[in-house]
């Protein structure tokens, strides 16, 4: 199967895993804006998404998403290490226009993925898998908390800096990685040419930023808001 | 204006495929700024055979940028600093007076070392001939107007075209792939009318072996691009995949 034994194929599935998951990142950041405007707006979906067989099935395409876009991002970067070969160069020099990001892909998603590993133990083992085993509450803080009151999640643990700091750095990892594959996903389905590259890579660097200026706005501003 | 330079050339050596290579150091002194870079390395190895030890082995041709034959990674480079140029139009006024210079081969595991700063190139040839053709003889040249074909695909096929098959964007590649020049190869044909019948058969006989060559997978850094002595645009690559996954998609 061409998918699957091409090198363009393999490619196509980290691309399309890519957009994939690039979808789910705007869902989400729609969902996290609701709470700056309205937490009980916000509970809604988190009592909406709880533990229902579509909230479940939804996370499940997810994660499947997740391990194909990271499993192919193991292969690929095996293989093209095995291309380059043993000897390395003793000089080495990035020529202007290689963006530092498209060459450390694997790196930035390594982190991306560190974080997700503290976002999932904050956030969705204490919400959806917490009701999954059969809990409606959990204790966070010395406080019981509802397990769909994700809005008081957001609260607790975005009043503290450390967790703040740390969000922060997370999303200037997905900002580089996304000002590279946004516009690499579309090079690698062909759709692309001379006039088009720089429209998608200033596209490119408009959504990430978008995306990660979203996300650390309602990072920061839950963390002021506790502060008050 | 073009003055002598004393340089310092940090080769490297290497007796065989399977010897160890280790770079050297020679000094050379009162090379000339208008001199080229291959002819500074001819003087280097003017220098060692009247010295009684072995010239440094390197690959060259035409020597005016035609041929693809010279292949020098030099200061982090492949083909030297200067841009849109291959390493025989490459002039030592590029370089400063008590400069270090460092020469080494392509490295890339589809281009293992033959010897000294020669690599074996012969994979790409292979790659064309999967399919970097038209299989039957055009004969004679019909009357240009005969065929009319938009002014923007003979300037795309024009500028695929230039590639010289150097070899340098897999040389330049952190993956190791041949991606541009095989896109520039499907390209070149498959914008004109002759070469378009066999575009998904070329594009996937030529992908197929570079596959089974082993040249890596490409994410679209652009150090190819960047380094090209030809300048062949990565739009040429967006154009491979087009060609490739429709291609498939019909099969
Ligand atoms: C929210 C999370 C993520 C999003 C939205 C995302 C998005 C993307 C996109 C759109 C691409 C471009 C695909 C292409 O070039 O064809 C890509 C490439 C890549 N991603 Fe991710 N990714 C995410 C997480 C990860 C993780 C967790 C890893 C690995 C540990 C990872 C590693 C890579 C690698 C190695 C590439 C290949 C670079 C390339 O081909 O340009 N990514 N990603
Ligand atoms: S695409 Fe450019 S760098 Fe690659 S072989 Fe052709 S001329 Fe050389
Ligand atoms: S020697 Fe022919 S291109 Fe340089």
């Amino acid at each position: 199967m061409w998918l699957l034994n091409s090198s363009i194929g393999k490619k196509l599935i980290m691309s399309i895993s890519g957009l994939f998951l690039i979808l789910f990142l705007l869902f989400h950041l729609t969902m996290n804006v609701a709470a700056v405007f309205s937490e009980e707006a916000y509970n809604v979906i988190c009592s909406f998404l709880g533990s229902n067989w579509y909230a479940v099935a939804g996370t499940g395409v997810l994660a499947a998403g997740f391990l194909i876009h990271i499993g192919y991002s193991i292969l690929l970067t095996l293989e093209n290490r095995k291309a380059r070969g043993n000897d390395r160069y003793a000089v080495n020099a990035r020529p202007k226009n290689v963006e530092w990001a498209s060459q450390n892909m694997f790196v930035l998603g390594l982190i991306v993925v560190c974080f997700i590993v503290l976002h999932f133990s904050q956030f969705w083992y204490h919400m959806m898998f917490a009701e999954l085993i059969g809990h409606h509450e959990v204790e966070l803080g010395g406080q019981a908390i509802g397990t769909t009151d994700g809005a008081a999640f957001i609260k607790y643990y975005f009043s503290n800096i450390v967790v703040v700091i740390l969000y922060l750095v997370w999303y200037v990892a997905l900002w580089f990685h996304l000002t590279h594959g946004f516009w690499s996903a579309l090079q690698t389905i062909g759709w692309n040419n001379t006039i088009w590259l720089n429209r998608w890579k200033i596209i490119a660097n408009i959504f990430a930023t978008v995306i990660a200026l979203g996300f650390a706005f309602v990072t920061i501003f839950f963390y002021l808001k506790s502060l008050c | 204006m073009d003055k002598d330079i004393n340089i310092t050339v940090k080769v490297w050596r290497q007796k065989g495929p399977k010897e160890k290579g280790r770079f050297e150091t020679y000094k050379l002194d009162n090379v000339s700024q208008g001199s080229s870079f291959l002819e500074m390395l001819d003087i280097l190895n003017e220098k060692l055979i009247s010295e009684g030890k072995v010239p440094v082995a390197f690959d060259h041709d035409c020597r005016e940028g035609i041929c693809g034959m010279c292949s020098l990674y030099i200061n982090g480079h492949p083909h030297g600093p200067d841009s849109a140029v291959t390493t025989c139009q490459l002039h030592m006024r590029k370089f400063k007076d008590g400069e270090t210079i460092t020469v080494e081969p392509w490295r890339s595991a589809g281009f293992p070392v033959i010897r000294d700063l020669m690599v074996d190139r012969y994979a790409y040839d292979k790659i064309i001939q999967a399919g970097g053709f038209v299989s039957v003889n055009t004969g004679g040249i019909p009357d240009a107007n005969s065929t009319p074909i938009p002014k923007k695909n003979a300037d795309l096929a024009m500028d695929a075209a230039a590639c010289i098959g150097c070899g340098a964007c897999a040389a330049a590649c952190k993956n190791g792939s041949a991606m541009l020049f095989v896109s520039a190869k499907v390209s070149q044909l498959a914008l004109l009318p002759q070469g378009k019948v066999e575009a998904a058969r070329r594009a996937k006989a030529m992908i197929a072996k570079m596959d089974e060559l082993g040249f890596g997978n490409c994410t679209n850094t652009r150090a190819c691009e960047a380094e090209c002595p030809k300048e062949v645009s990565i739009s040429n690559i967006a154009r491979l995949n087009r060609e490739f996954i429709s291609a498939k998609l019909q099969d």
